[in-house]
């Protein structure tokens, strides 16, 4: 770097450094990225006209909470471990569901993939299965299963699971023909092949499935909380709604998408790490 | 560039000659496309290739090159005809069979090193023997100091290379090259053919060379087989008796301005373009 050219990308670089005054280095990145100044700006306009609507009108706080009722709700909740309690509740069921629904799905997706024989066997109910919607089958296992964790983790896994069998499926399908030919002018066995290239190649479609399939996994999990359970996040939005405290059921609510950006967020970090190699993140990353 | 030091095979070398190594007998090849239309890609052709030869091969594109490579790597079903490697007939790849592809096809997965080693982690070779070896052909192909890269930070030339050390790290006795060194620039490009005619003297080896290059093809070749276009039959077989120790003057003498005269003509005559 000794060449004293200077460019205005290394002008730019340079002033990071506290050469220009702060107030115009934030102008810089609000110019590049305004989005970080429109996102909170439109929190702050929709819940400033919410709390406005409710406070003018005067609605009762049973029927919609404003912003400041559910907030007071939220911290009073927290505060007490009553969110956190039934949260971790909620949140455990659809985990393990999760889990059960990646190792059978990843299982039962490469099982398929390999042999078309089982493909054509299974592919008619594995339709019929998928387009049942798959909620209607709730009340069956919290009668088989009763009314604890047991039967909504097999719900969560339910549902999680055909998102990530239809990627794995379709992912081992998609593998470059090229690659399985360099494996056998090697005479790789069908494993080594499975191993080696088909199962990496089709990592980053397997884990776009995994992604919907944990959002799926919370879904299923409160589904079968509303159907019968005792606790959970879901027991106690019924439980709020039946006593009128619709504070407290938006407060729950605001849990749970809490709940659901956190698990976005950590699969997004384990994608990250493991496939810096794909197209896709390698762009994101820089 | 290092020099790897490359082990000799025990099986005669160029000099000694006469045991055949891949032997085509009318053979031919003919696509089905989606829409039940028969493609003739190929043929009838008929080819003696002696062990240790080196057999350049050039053709207009879409002449087949590609497709008769992979007959003969046992990738694909004939349609006709018989391929024979060592005197018997094959169905399916062989074992001592190394093979550049068109395009470099590494598992992007893999950093350069654990690409080379792959052929090796398959056949089940000694692993430290087998990373010794990627080590000096990572050196050859000028690539020491990108073991740990990933292809992805690699240039396509680049990758190409990492390529063409995977197909060595194995010894095999044959090697099969689909045009491995397209995507390099000049400079490169001769460097490697050098080192490329250098490992098959030291080693005996059998390679079979498509190229669009005609003095590459000259170059590198004991023979120089011209494909017709579509369906790629023998156009002219070329034998190339320049003396066997060729470098970058060679390409400057007479007698190769007249291989190379010969094969652009006859090239010409077929309909096929440069
Ligand atoms: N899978 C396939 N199905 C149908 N036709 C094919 C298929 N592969 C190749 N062909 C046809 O066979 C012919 C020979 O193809 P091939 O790839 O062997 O050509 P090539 O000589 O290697 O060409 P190039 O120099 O451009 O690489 C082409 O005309 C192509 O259209
Ligand atoms: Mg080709």
């Amino acid at each position: 770097m000794s060449s004293q050219i200077t460019t205005p990308a290394a002008q730019a670089a340079a002033s990071g450094d506290g050469v220009l005054p702060t107030r115009a280095r934030r102008r810089g990145l609000l110019r590049e990225h305004p989005e970080y100044l429109l996102v909170p700006l439109l929190f702050v306009v929709v819940v400033g006209v919410w709390e406005a609507v409710i406070r003018f009108f005067e609605v009762p706080i049973y029927l919609f909470p404003a912003p400041s009722d559910i907030f007071w709700a939220l911290v009073d909740r927290l505060g007490s471990g009553l969110y956190i309690e039934h949260g971790l509740h909620t949140l455990s069921e659809a985990l393990l569901g999760f889990l059960c629904a990646a190792v059978a799905g990843i299982t039962l997706g490469s099982v398929i993939a390999q042999f078309r024989l089982v493909e054509k066997t299974l592919y008619p109910y594995l339709i019929a299965i998928q387009t049942t919607p798959k909620v209607a089958i709730a009340p069956l296992f919290i009668m088989w299963f009763g009314f604890g964790m047991t039967s909504k983790v097999i719900i969560a896994a339910i549902v999680a699971f055909f998102p990530i069998l239809v990627n794995v499926i379709a992912g081992l399908r998609s593998t470059d023909v090229q690659r399985i030919e360099l494996m056998q002018s090697l005479r790789a066995s069908k494993w080594q092949i499975f191993y080696m290239v088909r199962l990496p190649s089709a990592l980053p479609m397997i884990f776009a499935g995994l992604q919907i399939a944990i959002i799926f996994a919370i879904l299923g999990a409160i589904v079968g909380e509303f159907v019968g359970s005792n606790a959970g996040l879901g027991n106690l939005i019924l439980q709020m709604n039946f006593n009128l405290d619709t504070a407290g059921v938006f407060g729950a609510l605001v849990c749970l998408s809490a709940m659901g950006i956190t698990l976005h967020v950590v699969m997004l970090r384990i994608q990250r790490r493991l496939l810096f190699w794909a197209d896709e993140s390698k762009v994101t990353e820089v | 560039m290092q020099r790897a030091k490359i082990m000799p095979l025990e099986r005669p070398g160029p000099a000694a000659g006469g045991a055949s190594a891949i032997r085509l007998d009318e053979l031919e090849k003919v696509y089905e496309t989606r829409d039940g239309k028969r493609i003739q890609a190929l043929g009838p052709l008929s080819l003696d290739i002696t062990e240790g030869e080196f057999v350049s091969i050039v053709g207009p594109s879409g002449c087949g090159k590609s497709t008769l490579l992979r007959l003969l790597a046992g990738l694909m079903d004939l349609t006709s005809g018989r391929v024979l490697i060592r005197d018997r007939a094959i169905a399916g790849p062989q074992k001592d069979i190394g093979m550049v592809f068109q395009s470099p096809v590494l598992l992007p997965w893999k950093t350069a090193l654990d690409n080379v080693l792959l052929p090796a982690k398959v056949l089940g070779l000694d692993m430290a023997a087998s990373r010794r070896r990627a080590d000096e052909l990572l050196a050859m192909v000028g690539l020491a100091d990108f073991h740990e890269k990933y292809p992805n930070e690699l240039s396509g030339g680049m990758q190409q290379r990492v390529a063409i050390a995977r197909a060595l790290v194995h010894e095999p006795s044959i090697l099969l090259m689909d045009e491995p060194f397209g995507a390099l620039d000049a400079m490169t490009r001769e460097t490697m053919n050098l080192e490329l005619r250098r490992i098959w003297r030291e080693s005996g080896r059998t390679i079979v060379f498509v190229t669009h290059s005609i003095p590459e093809a000259v170059f590198l070749g004991t023979r120089v087989l011209v494909l017709s276009p579509r369906p790629g039959r023998i156009a002219d077989l070329v034998e190339v008796d320049l003396p066997a120790e060729r470098d970058l003057d060679t390409m400057a003498s007479d007698r190769f301005g007249q291989f190379s005269r010969r094969i652009r003509s006859q090239f010409k005559s077929q309909g096929g373009l440069e």
